[in-house]
């Protein structure tokens, strides 16, 4: 039985000139990434689901380049990310965290050994169901600018025996920020939070 | 300024079985949602400091209604996470006034603990607009049994001059989890990563 087995991959990416204060003069960009897979556990309770998680390496690597290919190709241009999962039905919730490992090490590896955790989210859900991608700064997480989120779906999946795996890319802070609290420019500790 | 809530909703999901295989304890996940007015609504404000103060309150007010909702001693309670939606009169900005100045002191303060980063999640939305709020373990970010996200929704909020305001509290991490990494029995609890 193989493992892997790509259905569809959806790119979504958004550019964000304003709210409602004023233009700030730079744009932010933001990508997201959307496999959908036939999940190979559908259906039977499997005890031993760890050999899905290796096999998801290359395609954690191969989203990973596509969502920094839908910001321009440049990683350094990378600010914040995050990582979801969506379960169909026939699913449980424990075939989605197969992808914290994939994804988020892929992520950390391409964009130049980023050393903040990535956020994430997962659920079970029907066709067309949305997940909140929770999205922080790459290198420390507690750079309050960064906090954010992006909310992605695929229409039409995950059908029952599927798995909709996303990666999200940021290319900076919210546009009005102004709630204080670290900066970029402060990061000094470098492990990963501040 | 205290917070102007119009509404309390408190949901506890219980996990009792997944795929056919018995979960025993039965997972637990409360979320407590606040609905509040939007004193910034339909206005850009530059100092968004008054939202900082609601989100000490509400930290605080809902941390113990989950903990209530659960039954639970503070000590008892294994991870959290936080989230906000902002009706059309707002942007996404409130959000972050809220959720990261100052909520994350009386939260951990109510729990006793809680070196980890709290999870965040944000986004604009209409009512019933349903927000994903990420689950992470509360004394050690890295624990990967607990990396989770809990769906919840107010059916008439966020109206466009109001805010829902959510903290999400468990006793447990996912229904059967079996994809390794880190442990809650091998937590350290230092330095909120490990």
């Amino acid at each position: 039985m193989t493992l892997i087995d790509i259905r569809r991959i959806a790119t979504i990416t958004e550019e964000i000139y304003r709210e409602t204060g004023p233009a700030p003069g730079h744009v932010l960009r933001r990508a997201a990434v959307l496999a959908v897979l036939t999940n190979p556990y559908a259906g039977r309770y499997e005890p031993d689901i760890l050999p899905m998680m290796e096999a998801l390496k290359a395609p954690g690597l191969e989203m990973t380049q596509r969502c920094i290919d839908a910001l321009g190709g440049d990683p350094s241009v990378i600010a914040g990310y995050g990582k979801g999962a969506i379960v169909g039905e026939a699913g449980e919730l424990e075939h989605g965290a197969l992808w914290h490992v994939p994804g988020g090490y892929a992520m950390r590896e391409l964009l130049g050994n980023a050393k903040a955790i990535v956020p994430s989210s997962k659920k079970v859900g029907g066709p067309g169901a949305r997940l909140d991608v929770p999205i922080t700064h790459i290198n420390a997480s507690y750079v309050r600018s960064h906090f954010d989120a992006m909310e992605v779906g695929v229409p039409g999946h995950p059908r029952s025996d599927e798995l909709v795996l996303i990666l999200v890319m940021q290319t900076g802070a919210r546009i009005h920020e102004r709630v204080g609290g670290l900066k970029p420019s402060e990061i000094s500790v470098g492990d990963g939070q501040r | 300024m205290s917070a102007d809530i119009r509404k309390i909703v408190v949901q506890v999901d219980e996990t009792h079985a997944e795929m056919g295989e018995a979960v025993s304890p039965p997972t637990r996940r409360a979320v407590a949602l606040a609905v509040i007015a939007n004193p910034f609504a339909g206005r850009f404000a530059r100092d968004l400091s008054v939202l900082a103060e609601i989100g000490v309150e509400l930290g605080d007010l809902l941390t113990k209604r989950c903990l209530a909702a659960l039954g639970i001693r503070p000590d008892q309670a294994e991870s959290f996470g936080k989230a906000a939606i902002v009706g059309e009169g707002g942007e996404l900005e409130h959000a972050a006034a809220i959720l990261h100045p100052k909520m994350g002191t009386p939260v951990r303060a109510a729990l006793g603990k809680g070196p980890a980063l709290i999870p965040s999640a944000k986004k604009m939305g209409g009512l019933g607009t349903a927000i994903d709020v990420p689950l992470g373990h509360k004394d050690a970010a890295y624990v990967r049994s607990h990396f989770d996200a809990v769906e919840a929704r107010v059916s008439d909020a966020p109206r466009r001059g109001e805010i829902v305001v959510a903290i999400a509290v468990t006793d447990s991490g996912r229904p059967h989890p079996r994809i390794g990494g880190l442990t809650k029995h091998e937590i350290k609890g230092e330095d909120g990563l490990r």
